[in-house]
C-alpha cells in the first residue's frame, strides 16, 4: 500500500496499523483477506499475521525475517511455539513475503522507543505508528543481533500467546464451559471435567474472525518447555544433502547468465567500453552498461556506480567475457589514494582533533593527567575489511510486461523490492520478491546494489537473467569495514591506579556506545575526529565494535601490564559496580583455569565486551613457535539474558569468533591508486580448519533483557588473541592483521603519542 | 562437441566448449545445483566433487578432463534415495550448518578422507579439509562430525556448550 488513507490504516491495521500486534482477522471487508490470499491455501485459516493453522492440525509460524545460518526461523520459531503451546513437531516455519505487513515495527519500540515503559492501553497506538514508519521506510530488516531482541519478544510471543487467548475462548463459547477451565497442550485444547479434547483446528476458522489481544498475558518461563531447549534448526537437513534452494539456484525457462564489473575505484562511471573482443566470444548475448542509481535506507546512501555487464548463455562464457571488455573510467580524483595516505590522513586529523566529537566525558581528566605519576600511551589500527560471504553476491531478475519479479537472498527484503521498484521507474506493488536462505549475509546483503543491478539486465534483454558477480567483484565492490586509528592516553598514580582514560578515534558509525569501557575508571574523556575517505562504509559483522574491541581490551591490557597487575584481576577490581560484567568475566577465567600457570612460548589473553544486549567474556590461548602463532583455545562465556537457543547461540558465538579471528589473523584490504588490491581467498584469506581453535562456550541465563547472539562474538577475539600473544612474547599487537608481525623479533612498538 | 560421463551413476552427454569447468556444465546443462561457485580458483572448496572417489575442484576441471569418468555429487553422495551418508546424518546430528553453502563441498571432502582413512587423525583432518572455507566458522563441528562417524568413534563426546542460571524474562 504506497497510500495510507485512514481507512486503509484501520483495516490493514489489523495487520499493521491498528494493529500489527494484533493480528489479522480475516473479516469482509478487510484488506487482511488480500495477506491470507497471499499466504494461504484452501483449507488454511490465518488466525494471526504470524500465524496459520491448516485443517490438519499444522501450524506454521510465518517469520519476518532472513535465515542466513543464524537459525532465526528455528528460535523465532520456538519463541512463537512456547507462547501458543503448540506441537512442536507439527509446526513449520516460513519466511514472510515482502509485503508492507511485515515490515519491522518492533525495532521501532525497541530501540526508538528504548526505555519508555507503556502502559499497556498505548502500546496498540505505539506499535501503529512504529508500523506506520517501518512500512514507509521499507523495513525488513534482518540485523544488528535483533531478530530475538525485537520481533521475537515483543510480536512473535505475543502472537502466539493471543492466539491461545483466542482458541482458548472459542472452545470454551462452543463447550459452554468456563474458559479458565479450558487449557491447551500440544496444539490441542482441552477440558478435562467433560472429557473433551481437540485440535486447534477445529476452532480456527471461527478464531480468524476474532481480533486478537495486543496485551495477552505471557507465561511464567518456569513453565517453558520449547523456549531454552535445544530444537534442531528446521533448516539443517536440506543443507546437508544439496536440496537447500539459494538463490543462486534459481533456474527459470529461457535463463540467461550475466557477470559484471565496476570501476577499480570507487566512485568511477563508464567513459567508454571497447566491447568488439567480448561480444565475439560465442554464447555473449548482449553488453550492458548499467546506470548509476542511488537509493537511501537506514543504513545511509547505497550508491551503484555504473557498471557493464555481459549477458550470455552461461555464467562461464559472461565471465570470461567481461574479462575481455577494455573500458575506460572517469576520473574521481582519488585514483593515487593509498592505505598510507589514508593512514597519513587519520594520523593528521587525529593530531589536529579539530571539531572533536564526544562520546563520553566524565570526571577531572585534564587534571588527572597533570597530576600523574606516569601516562601510558598507545596507537592502535586496523584495515578495511571486506565480508566475503561464501555464495557470492547474485540475484535473478525477469522484467517484462510492467511488472517485475526478482529472486534473491537478502537481508531486507521490504527494501530491496523498494530500492528495485525505484531503479525500474515501477511502483512497489507490481515488484514480487523472492527471498532465499542466503549463503552469508554479515551485513553486506543489506545492500541492494546487485538487485538493482540485475532488474536493469532483464529488462534490457527482456528474458530473465541470473547475475552473479564473480569472487574478485565481490572483493573488488564491497561496502567495506572501515579502517580506524585509534589513540590512548592513560594516568596512572604513585599506586598504580588508573585515574583516567583518554581515547580519540577516527570515524564513528553504529552502535554509538561501541567505543565506551564498562571500567569504573573517575575520569574519561572518549571522543573522535571525522576523517572521510573514499571507500564505501559497510555494516560489518558487529560494526564498531570489531574495531573498538580490540582497542579497548588491547589498551586496558596494556595498563594492567604497565602497572604489574594481573590483567583479569584489574579488570575484576574495576567491575565491582557491574556485577553481571563481573560474572561473566570471572566465569571465564574459572573455566579456562586462568590463573594456572603455561609452559614458554604459550600465553593467555582475555578480552570482555558488551555488545547488542550480551555480555561475552573469552580467554585465548596461544603457543608461539619460531614466530608461529597458532591458536589452541578459545573459552568464552556469554550473558544473553536468557537462551531461547541454546545451541544456536552457541554456534553464534562459535561463528562469530572465527569471524573475528579471520580479520585478527588475515583480514587486510589494502587500497593503492584509488583500487581495492585484494581480489579471491588466495590473498584475502580465511581461517581454514587447521587454523580453528577448540572454542568451548558456556552461557550465563542472568534473567536480564534478551540480548543478541549474532555479532556479539566477534569483538572479543582479537584483543583477547592480542593479549594472549603479549603474554607469549612479549609484543604488543597494535595493529591488525597479526601478519603483519614478525615475532620472531623481541621488538615492541613504542607508542606515538608524546 | 559432446562430452560423455557419468554422474551419480548415470551417463549424460553434454554438448558444450570442452574447456567449460565441470562445475558450470553440473550447475548449467545438468541443473544440479547442490555443488555451488565460491572463488573460481580452487581456493575455497565450495564446488568440490568426486572424479573416481577422489575430490577434485569443479570449478577448475575442465569437463573434457572426466570423459568417461564417474562423477560424484552431493546429490549422489547418499547411499539411496530417502537415505543418508553417515556424515550427513553426523552433520545433522552436530548441526554443523550455518548458512550451509559450503557444506556440500565441506562433505564431499570429508566423505573422500574418510572413504580412503576409516580413522583420521586431527592432523590428517587437517590436511583434507583445509581446502574448505566456511565462512560462518563451522570447522569445530565438522571435525567433530567427522570423528564421530570414523570407526574408532564409540561416542558423540564433543560438549559444545553449558547453560547455567535460572530462567526469567
Amino acid at each position: 500500500m504506497s497510500k495510507w488513507t485512514r481507512r486503509a490504516f484501520i483495516t490493514t491495521g489489523i495487520v499493521a496499523g491498528g494493529g500489527l500486534l494484533v493480528g489479522v482477522a480475516m473479516r469482509p471487508g478487510n484488506q487482511v483477506k488480500d495477506l491470507a490470499a497471499k499466504l494461504g491455501e484452501a483449507g488454511d485459516d490465518l488466525v494471526h499475521t504470524y500465524i496459520k493453522i491448516d485443517s490438519d492440525n499444522v501450524i506454521t509460524a510465518i517469520v519476518p525475517h532472513a535465515e542466513m545460518g543464524q537459525g532465526v526461523h528455528t528460535t523465532l520459531g520456538q519463541m512463537l511455539a512456547e507462547e501458543l503451546d503448540a506441537d512442536w513437531d507439527r509446526l513449520e516455519v516460513e519466511e514472510a513475503p515482502a509485503i508492507g505487513e511485515y515490515a519491522s515495527y518492533s525495532a521501532g519500540r525497541r530501540y526508538l522507543m528504548a526505555g519508555i515503559d507503556f502502559p499497556n492501553l498505548v502500546i496498540p497506538t505505539v506499535d501503529g505508528i512504529m508500523m506506520r514508519v517501518a512500512d514507509t521506510l521499507n523495513l525488513q530488516i534482518t540485523g544488528g543481533s535483533m531478530s530475538v531482541r525485537t520481533t521475537g519478544f515483543l510480536a512473535m510471543r505475543t502472537a502466539g500467546a493471543a492466539t491461545r487467548q483466542m482458541l482458548r475462548q472459542a472452545a470454551a463459547d462452543n463447550w459452554g464451559v468456563p474458559v479458565a477451565e479450558v487449557m491447551t497442550e500440544n496444539s490441542h485444547l482441552i477440558h478435562a471435567a467433560s472429557n473433551r479434547r481437540e485440535p486447534y483446528a477445529t476452532f480456527a476458522a471461527q478464531v480468524a474472525e476474532m481480533t486478537p489481544s495486543y496485551t495477552p498475558t505471557f507465561k511464567d518461563p518456569s513453565e517453558y518447555k520449547i523456549v531454552g531447549t535445544h530444537k534442531p534448526r528446521r533448516d539443517i537437513p536440506a543443507k546437508v544433502d544439496g536440496s537447500a534452494k539459494f538463490s543462486l539456484d534459481v533456474r527459470l525457462p529461457d535463463m540467461l547468465y550475466a557477470s559484471v564489473l565496476r570501476s577499480p575505484v570507487p566512485g568511477a562511471d563508464v567513459v567508454s567500453v571497447d566491447d568488439s573482443a567480448a561480444r565475439a566470444i560465442d554464447g555473449v548475448v548482449d553488453v550492458v552498461v548499467i546506470p548509476r542509481a542511488s537509493v537511501n535506507s537506514m543504513l545511509g546512501e547505497t550508491l551503484s556506480t555504473e557498471a557493464v555487464a555481459v549477458v550470455a548463455d552461461s555464467y562461464w562464457t559472461a565471465n570470461r567475457a567481461i574479462q575481455e571488455l577494455q573500458v575506460q573510467w572517469s576520473e574521481t580524483g582519488n585514483e593515487s589514494v593509498s592505505s598510507e595516505q589514508i593512514a597519513a590522513q587519520f594520523d593528521r586529523d587525529l593530531s589536529a582533533a579539530t571539531e572533536r566529537e564526544t562520546d563520553r566525558m566524565q570526571g577531572e581528566t585534564e587534571a588527572a593527567f597533570s597530576n600523574a605519576a606516569r601516562v601510558i600511551d598507545a596507537e592502535y589500527h586496523v584495515p578495511f575489511l571486506a565480508h566475503t560471504c561464501m555464495e557470492p553476491l547474485n540475484a535473478t531478475a525477469d522484467v517484462r510486461d510492467g511488472r517485475a519479479e526478482i529472486w534473491v537472498g537478502c537481508q531486507n527484503p521490504l527494501g530491496f523490492r523498494r530500492d528495485v521498484a525505484l531503479t525500474l521507474g515501477m511502483d512497489p506493488e507490481n515488484v514480487t520478491l523472492h527471498n532465499h536462505p542466503m549463503g552469508g549475509g554479515f551485513g553486506r546483503k543489506a545492500r541492494p546494489d546487485y538487485a538493482m543491478q540485475v532488474a536493469i539486465l532483464a529488462r534490457e534483454v527482456g528474458r530473465p537473467v541470473q547475475l552473479i558477480w564473480s569472487r574478485e567483484e565481490d572483493v573488488r565492490q564491497d561496502f567495506y569495514r572501515p579502517a580506524v586509528q585509534s589513540r590512548f592516553r592513560a594516568a596512572i598514580d604513585g599506586e598504580n591506579n588508573l585515574l583516567a582514560w583518554e581515547n580519540t578515534y577516527t570515524n564513528k558509525n553504529e552502535p554509538i556506545e561501541a567505543p565506551l569501557i564498562p571500567y569504573a575508571v573517575a575520569a574519561q574523556d572518549i571522543g573522535y575526529v571525522s576523517s572521510p575517505v573514499h571507500i564505501p562504509f559497510g555494516a560489518w559483522r558487529s560494526v564498531d565494535h570489531s574495531q573498538h574491541g580490540f582497542f579497548t581490551e588491547s589498551f586496558i591490557d596494556e595498563v594492567a601490564n604497565a602497572t604489574n597487575k594481573d590483567p583479569f584481576e584489574m579488570r575484576a577490581q574495576l567491575l565491582q559496580d557491574s556485577p553481571r560484567h563481573l560474572a561473566v568475566l570471572s566465569r571465564a577465567a574459572e573455566e579456562a583455569q586462568w590463573s594456572n600457570p603455561l609452559p614458554a612460548g604459550r600465553g593467555r589473553g582475555i578480552s570482555l565486551q558488551e555488545s547488542f544486549g550480551s555480555i561475552v567474556a573469552q580467554v585465548v590461548e596461544v603457543t608461539v613457535d619460531e614466530g608461529n602463532v597458532s591458536v589452541d583455545r578459545v573459552v568464552a562465556v556469554i550473558d544473553p539474558g536468557l537462551a531461547i537457543a541454546p545451541d544456536g547461540i552457541a554456534a553464534q558465538l562459535e561463528s562469530g569468533i572465527i569471524y573475528g579471528l579471520t580479520a585478527a589473523l588475515h583480514g587486510e584490504i589494502t587500497i593503492e591508486n584509488g583500487a581495492v588490491v585484494q581480489s579471491n581467498f588466495d590473498d584475502y584469506q580465511a581461517v581454514r580448519m587447521n587454523e580453528a581453535p577448540v572454542i568451548e562456550t558456556h552461557v550465563i541465563n542472568s534473567g536480564h533483557d534478551i540480548g543478541g547472539a549474532g555479532e556479539p562474538g566477534t569483538p572479543g577475539i582479537a584483543p583477547a588473541l592480542a593479549n594472549a600473544v603479549y603474554d607469549a612474547t612479549g609484543i604488543r599487537v597494535r595493529q591488525l592483521p597479526l601478519n603483519r608481525y614478525d615475532f620472531n623479533t623481541l621488538v615492541e612498538e613504542t607508542g606515538v603519542v608524546g | 562437441m559432446s562430452t560423455s560421463f557419468w554422474v551419480n551413476g548415470a551417463e549424460q552427454t553434454v554438448d558444450v566448449d570442452p574447456s567449460k569447468p565441470l562445475l558450470w556444465v553440473i550447475r548449467e546443462q545438468l541443473a544440479l545445483t547442490g555443488t555451488k561457485f565460491g572463488c573460481g580458483i580452487a581456493q575455497c572448496g565450495a564446488c568440490t566433487v568426486h572424479v573416481d572417489g577422489q575430490p577434485v575442484r569443479s570449478c577448475v576441471t575442465p569437463v573434457s578432463a572426466v570423459e568417461g569418468r564417474q562423477v560424484t555429487t552431493i546429490e549422489g553422495l547418499a547411499p539411496a534415495p530417502g537415505q543418508l551418508h553417515p556424515l550427513q546424518q553426523a552433520w545433522i546430528e552436530h548441526q554443523v550448518p550455518q548458512c550451509g553453502y559450503c557444506q556440500s563441498g565441506q562433505l564431499m571432502s570429508a566423505s573422500a578422507l574418510l572413504a580412503n582413512n576409516p580413522n583420521p587423525s586431527d592432523a590428517d583432518i587437517d590436511a583434507a579439509m583445509q581446502g574448505n572455507i566456511c565462512r560462518c566458522g563451522m570447522y569445530g563441528r565438522i571435525r567433530s562430525a567427522i570423528k564421530s562417524t570414523s570407526v574408532a568413534s564409540n561416542s558423540d563426546d564433543q560438549l559444545f556448550y553449558n547453560v547455567a542460571g535460572v530462567n526469567h524474562v
